[in-house]
């Protein structure tokens, strides 16, 4: 761990003086620090696995596994920025499972639409819980760590009295591609166009970008950094695709490629990016989170944007278990148990700050990469599952403690 | 007589038991600099705040041009062209200088996208025809001076054309220097018609940039006289004793 430490705060002093000469000064040099552990941990692991960890098929698990913690870290993040947080995200998964498993074995039992009926059922059950919260935190000003400690423990065990605690299995077959399991992947020739896609779009922004600098006159419309950073996307993108593509069908020489899991969190990524950078929505977010009462001030409706982060934590919250319940083809009750803790570790391991105002999605999703690949290589290794909660929860209580030395190098 | 830029008659509010405000009547004309004056408490920051929209007033009536109008939200008073300068600045500490001066009033497409650009160039129009100082528009407030995050405030007041301009301690945080230009500020403001409501309690500043005084105590107008009537004993008088001066009680009465 101390090596992890160290390039960590090395790297601070390094690294804001290559972006300012790249023309990228004030940007989130504390990413590009977590990139860089992160790459660490890849090698490390690798090594200590004799190159398993880093083979196709350990990096498409991972992938998987990654998706839903980090899908449900975007929205953990605009709730934490807001000065919140939800503890209930862990039980929200199981309810909203269960749900979803009921409409598909009970309510809808051999109808074809029973699978996206289920799960427009879980996305809008899911918003409808975040609303309840939402309105006891914002207008009821109930402390969010009560509302969703409530919510934590009334949501497991409704999940248990909706199905007496029996699993629901096998589930639709279609509903089960979601999951990114035998038939929830791209395969080769689409994972490129995909590739393809990504690239085109991060063209595109740059592009519209110049344009409009130019048309307002702005002196430099081009910089340096934003041309480097563009590549580097499209390096990563097609980076990625030859990887999963390099991990074929087990006794065939068919590519699997991109997982559907995979493409519901770039979505969500770039959307939930999106709308806490280039949205008013998401302005107002960070404004509450940094000054609540200098918020109200300008005009902000300060309840009405923390209602509006628990629901949007809801909505996410019904997708991530969208995908957890298709992949594991089970609507179990006990899904999801203690996973509220990795979606905060992922997102304070990422860079949200729990004092509020600050953290990036990008963040939350290195964040959740950083821990799922720790897991992943402990199970390489045979590591005991206790030992491996016992070194997250240390790898958790690090990160919050380079957070604070972070925030207090800076002008306060 | 023209009428005032804005008028408040008979303005109260109380919480709870306590009246903060009791039955305050004050105008401002077009061009005018208004003094508040009154010891911390006498009600000049809950009257400004019922101006500015952060809770409405419990009974009286606000006019703007003559029209009775409703405020309640700061919302609602932006719109009527009444920017606040807040004591506290108001500004989001993590965010940079261009999201400040456009919070609550983003430029966006019709989705709700910033338009991160046009706001940019708007924000360093305002900032150079207010012959302000701010080194960097996409640093985070954080990292800025008291000074430079008073020009922020500034900036954010005057970006959206305001009419009537309430500056709760301005210069309180400043330096000499600052506190010159917030001077010099407030007189090219006045040329161009704004009607501007001064909180200070530096008496130096309120004699030489007001042209009226009003003084408050305990939620009431004690009284209100050209600036030029007054010495800065008759206005300490008015504070401290909370009456008018004898002299000019005299001469009023």
């Amino acid at each position: 761990m101390t090596s992890i430490l160290q390039s960590a705060s090395s790297s601070t002093k390094l690294l804001p003086r290559l972006l300012q000469a790249a023309g990228g000064g004030g940007r989130d040099t504390r990413l590009f620090a977590m990139v860089i552990v992160l790459g660490l941990i890849w090698l490390c692991a690798n090594l200590l696995t004799n190159g398993v960890f880093l083979s196709p098929r350990n990096l498409f698990n991972l992938s998987l596994q990654v998706s839903v913690v980090a899908i449900m870290a975007s929205g953990m993040i605009l709730v934490i920025v807001t000065r919140h947080i939800d503890l209930s995200v862990g039980s929200q998964v199981g309810f909203l499972g269960v749900l979803g498993g009921l409409v598909q074995s009970s309510w809808l039992p051999d109808n074809a639409n029973a699978w996206w009926i289920s799960c427009l059922v879980m996305l809008a059950a899911g918003m409808l819980i975040g609303l309840l919260q939402g309105a006891l935190v914002a207008y009821a000003r109930i402390p969010s760590f009560v509302v969703t400690l409530g919510g934590l423990l009334f949501l497991r065990n409704a999940a248990y009295e909706l199905n007496d605690g029996t699993t629901i299995a096998p589930l639709s077959e279609t509903f089960q591609s979601l999951g990114g399991g035998r038939n929830g992947v791209l395969g080769g020739p689409l994972s490129w166009a995909a590739a393809v896609a990504v690239a085109a779009y991060i063209a595109f922004n740059l592009l519209r970008k110049y344009q409009r600098k130019t048309a307002l006159g702005v002196p430099n419309p081009l910089k340096a950094f934003d041309v480097v950073s563009a590549a580097i996307w499209c390096i990563c993108a097609f980076g990625f695709v030859a990887v999963m593509n390099n991990y074929e069908r087990p006794g065939t020489a068919e590519s699997m490629g991109l997982a559907v899991p995979v493409l519901i969190l770039i979505a969500v990524t770039t959307v939930m990016t999106m709308v806490a950078k280039r949205h008013r929505f998401g302005r107002h977010v960070f404004a509450v989170g940094g000054d609540p009462l200098s918020a109200r001030l300008t005009g902000i409706n300060t309840q009405r944007v923390v209602l509006k982060v628990f629901v949007l934590m809801g909505l996410l919250s019904g997708l991530a278990s969208i995908v957890l319940t298709a992949r594991l083809n089970a609507a179990a009750s006990g899904a999801g148990t203690m996973m509220e803790l990795y979606v905060i570790a992922a997102a304070v391991i990422g860079g949200t700050s729990l004092a509020g105002g600050a953290g990036t999605i990008l963040g939350g999703c290195v964040g959740a990469l950083i821990m799922q690949s720790l897991q992943s290589a402990m199970v390489l290794m045979g590591i005991a599952s206790p030992l491996q909660s016992m070194v997250l929860a240390g790898v958790l209580v690090l990160a919050v403690w380079i957070d604070t030395m972070w925030r207090e190098g800076r002008p306060s | 007589m023209t009428t005032p830029l804005l008028e408040a008659r008979n303005v109260s509010k109380a919480f709870g038991g306590v009246h903060a405000v009791e039955n305050v009547s004050v105008s401002l004309m077009p061009g005018e600099v208004v003094a508040l004056l009154g010891h911390n408490g006498a009600g000049k920051s809950t009257f400004i705040k019922m101006l500015s929209g952060v809770f409405p007033a419990d009974s009286g009536e606000i006019f703007i041009d003559g029209k009775p109008v409703d405020i309640r939200s700061p919302h609602d008073a932006q719109e009527l062209g009444i920017e606040t300068i807040h004591q506290t600045l108001a500004l989001a500490d993590n965010l940079d200088a261009i999201s400040n001066l456009f919070l609550g009033r983003e430029q966006t497409d019709r989705f709700g996208f910033l338009d991160t650009e046009a706001m940019e160039e708007g924000a360093r129009q305002t900032i150079e025809r207010m012959r302000l100082r701010i080194p960097s528009l996409t640093a985070s407030v954080r990292s800025m001076s008291g000074g430079q995050r008073q020009a922020v405030a500034i900036a954010r007041a005057l970006h959206f054309n305001a009419r009537i301009l309430i500056m709760d301690e301005p210069t309180a945080a400043l330096g000499p220097e600052e506190t010159k230009n917030v001077g010099l500020l407030i007189q090219e403001l006045k040329k161009q018609g704004l009607g501007i409501f001064l909180i200070s309690h530096d008496m130096h500043d309120v004699f030489a940039l007001s042209d009226r005084i009003t003084v408050m105590k305990s939620g009431r107008v004690v009284g209100s006289y050209p600036t030029r009537d007054l010495t800065q004993d008759d206005a300490l008088e008015m504070i401290i004793l909370g009456r008018k001066p004898a002299r000019l009680a005299a001469a009023t009465a």
